[in-house]
């Protein structure tokens, strides 16, 4: 062990009791009301998420509360590993309770979309943005996450789906813009606060869904419907998202946090 | 004349809720023929298979041949009221919180007197037509109404304790995304409720004629998700003191049966809906329901199940959704022992293959929704506790009768429907 390795963590409690580094909670609370993805009725659906009391100190059991809860594995803030695309099917370690843990604490960019969202309920991040980003914030680092921020999650729950007879209107990213991010930056991961990773009408892009395509063939994660992203610095966090550990799982919700240090946001 | 029923005041507060107290509720086995056919709105007496005798009150053997072969017939419904009291006053509960009641003595033309419950407008000596419904006990009791309809005819204060009329009532449809909501509000609506509550799931989803459904007279959309414990319980805090009649709209259908299926997770979606959606509203509306079975004109009456027909017998083509209407209608069983004593009737409405996107494949004839929407009101303006809907469940259901065991031959053959 070198000394290196001994002081960073001491002093990363040290800041996060002294309140230099503080925890910001990026998910949105398991809601039953909450928005999950809707497909054509024809496929299987994403179940809600659901509770059920089992005993609430009364005579199914007297001095204890506790529920069961049912849900998808992508229902809520959620994590995609890569076996839940088709792409991803047969890498190895590619569902949720076999990739290496490493890659759930990494550093993390936030990529302002904001403006453009707003202007452009359909806006398509790309590659081209991505490098004026990095113009200003410096180029991505290596195996950290990109998490997309459009302030989506601010929306009212029918405004967030944006579901219209032609499908769901929300942004996210391209295929240029993906690509640039595992094959230039080789990062581990790309999240948005939508609530898939690709654009509301990402099924109708080259490839169909790029992120999921690209990101999970390339053995990468995906994050959605995150919240609090105006609460992150462009650049300097530390992102921790842990999903569930669920045998063969494709994805998990999850409680997904970040250290910010106090003057950096 | 009636004098035209009016939505009450609003209760006062310090008053105590009056407690539904029932009419004599004994009957024999061989009675509850009666009972049976009165719940679908039949007028049935025993004739003797042997010497054609027509007899009332319900008997064991014939009395005049003494033949053990009476069998409950459908009776002509006229005849002519001999005589008639007024009883001031009663022994039985029920009663004595109700006089001035009025009885009578009706010639009917099939030949026999009967005893029965006298409607207002019926004058001594007048023609009449006979009904027979289910009373607040649940069992079969005759009423002999005007010949010709009279000026608020339903509003008379006997006849309304055998109806479940939505007239000033409030009324929960708990879905109110299709059209079959949609129709059931507009129904509702047209025949007098006083409030159309309706249950809208999943706000965040737009669904077809949202503007349309807000815009009839006296409804109130709620947020309402049968699939979500929370949802139901919270709608029920807030309206289940005041929802006299529950109409449950909710359905998940999709065709298959079940080799044929991959997996479970469509089925367990249509029992979330078909079968624990009306689990939980019996659970969050039923026990304020059965409180209020006797709360004024506008008391709790009626729970309506909207049943496929395929609930009484599987059609493998439906199977999957078929067994889960099978456990809903089941269950609609059970509701109506638990709602016993309370007044509170359960009204099954079994329809044939309604015009909807999920049946689209099927030939015709279908049930359109504002079809079974009106025969629904017109069942609860009735009285009727069992309702057929459309000519596939009425073909389905006399053979039903014949022989279950026979029926589910048919619908397992490879042509079966």
């Amino acid at each position: 062990m070198n000394a290196d390795t001994t002081t960073v963590l001491p002093a990363l409690a040290e800041a996060l009791v002294a309140g230099k580094v503080r925890t910001i909670d990026l998910t949105h609370t398991l809601d039953p009301d909450f928005p999950v993805i809707i497909l054509p009725p024809e496929f299987g659906q994403c179940a809600r998420f659901r509770v059920e009391e089992v005993s609430r100190y009364d005579e199914r059991g007297p001095a204890w509360y506790w529920r069961n809860f049912t849900c998808n594995e992508h229902t809520g803030t959620h994590f995609d590993a890569p076996i839940h695309w088709v792409s991803g099917k047969d890498l190895p370690n590619a569902s949720v309770d076999s990739i290496p843990v490493e890659g759930f604490v990494r550093a993390v960019c936030v990529v302002d979309c904001v403006k453009e969202a707003a202007a452009d309920e359909d806006f398509l991040l790309t590659r081209d943005f991505l490098v004026a980003w990095e113009a200003e914030h410096g180029k991505i680092p290596e195996g950290c996450w990109v998490l997309m921020r459009t302030d989506w999650s601010k929306r009212s729950a029918a405004d967030y789906l944006n579901l219209r007879d032609d499908g769901a209107h929300s942004p996210g990213p391209d295929a240029s813009a993906i690509t640039f991010l595992i094959e230039e930056r080789n990062v581990v991961g790309f999240g948005t606060e939508c609530v898939g990773t690709d654009a509301g009408q990402g099924g109708h892009l080259s490839p169909p869904y790029p992120a999921h395509f690209l990101l999970h063939g390339a053995g990468r994660y995906g994050l959605q419907c995150l919240a609090n992203l105006d609460q992150l610095p462009p650049t300097g966090a530390l992102l921790i998202c842990p999903p569930l550990k669920i045998k063969n799982g494709s994805g998990s919700p999850l409680r997904v946090l970040a250290l910010v240090e106090e003057n950096s946001a | 004349m009636t004098e035209a029923i009016k939505r009450p005041r609003r209760k006062d507060p310090q008053k105590r809720t009056v407690l539904p107290t029932l009419p004599p509720t004994s009957r024999s086995r061989r009675a509850l023929g009666f009972t049976a056919a009165a719940a679908e709105g039949r007028f049935v007496l025993q004739k003797c298979d042997d010497c054609e005798a027509v007899t009332y009150p319900p008997r064991e053997a014939c009395p005049k041949c003494l033949s053990m072969n009476l069998n409950w017939r459908d009776m002509p419904e006229g005849g002519q009221l001999i005589a008639e009291t007024t009883i001031q006053t009663s022994t039985n509960v029920y009663f004595r919180e109700r006089t001035p009641w009025r009885v009578g003595t009706i010639a009917l033309d099939v030949g026999i007197p009967v005893l029965a419950h006298i409607h207002g407008d019926v004058v001594e000596g007048g023609r009449v037509r006979m009904i027979a419904r289910t009373d607040k006990s649940g069992q079969g009791v005759l009423m002999a109404l005007p010949e010709q309809e009279t000026a608020n005819m339903t509003d008379d204060k006997q006849l309304r304790e055998l109806t479940c009329d939505p007239k000033i009532r409030r009324i929960l449809i708990t879905d109110g995304r299709t059209q079959l909501g949609q129709a059931m509000a507009q129904a509702v609506s047209s025949a007098g409720a006083a409030t159309v509550f309706v249950g809208i799931a999943e706000t965040w989803r737009p669904f077809k004629g949202a503007d349309s459904l807000a815009a009839i007279p006296n409804v109130e959309v709620m947020a309402l998700d049968v699939t979500d414990t929370v949802s139901v319980n919270e709608l029920a805090s807030e309206i289940g003191g005041k929802v006299d009649i529950l109409i449950n709209t909710a359905e998940h259908v999709r065709a298959g049966g079940a080799m044929d299926r991959d997996g479970i997770v469509t089925a367990r979606d249509e029992m979330e809906v078909n079968y624990f959606g009306p689990l939980r509203l019996i659970q969050a509306f039923g026990p304020g329901m059965r409180f209020r079975g006797a709360d004024g004109v506008n008391s709790a009456c009626a729970w309506v199940n909207l049943l496929s027909v395929y609930a009484l017998s599987n059609w493998p083509a439906y199977g999957s959704t078929s067994a889960s209407q099978a456990a809903a209608y089941s269950l609609s069983q059970c509701l109506r022992g638990e709602f016993h004593g309370s007044g509170v009737k359960v009204l099954n409405a079994l329809f044939g293959p309604l015009e909807e996107d999920w049946r689209q494949h099927l030939p015709p004839p279908k049930v359109t929704s504002e079809g079974l929407a009106k025969a629904v009101v017109a069942a609860l303006q009735q009285g009727l506790e069992e309702l057929t809907v459309g000519a596939v469940a009425e073909d389905f259901l006399t053979r039903w009768k014949q022989d279950p065991r026979v029926l589910e031959r048919e619908l397992t053959q490879p042509e079966g429907a």
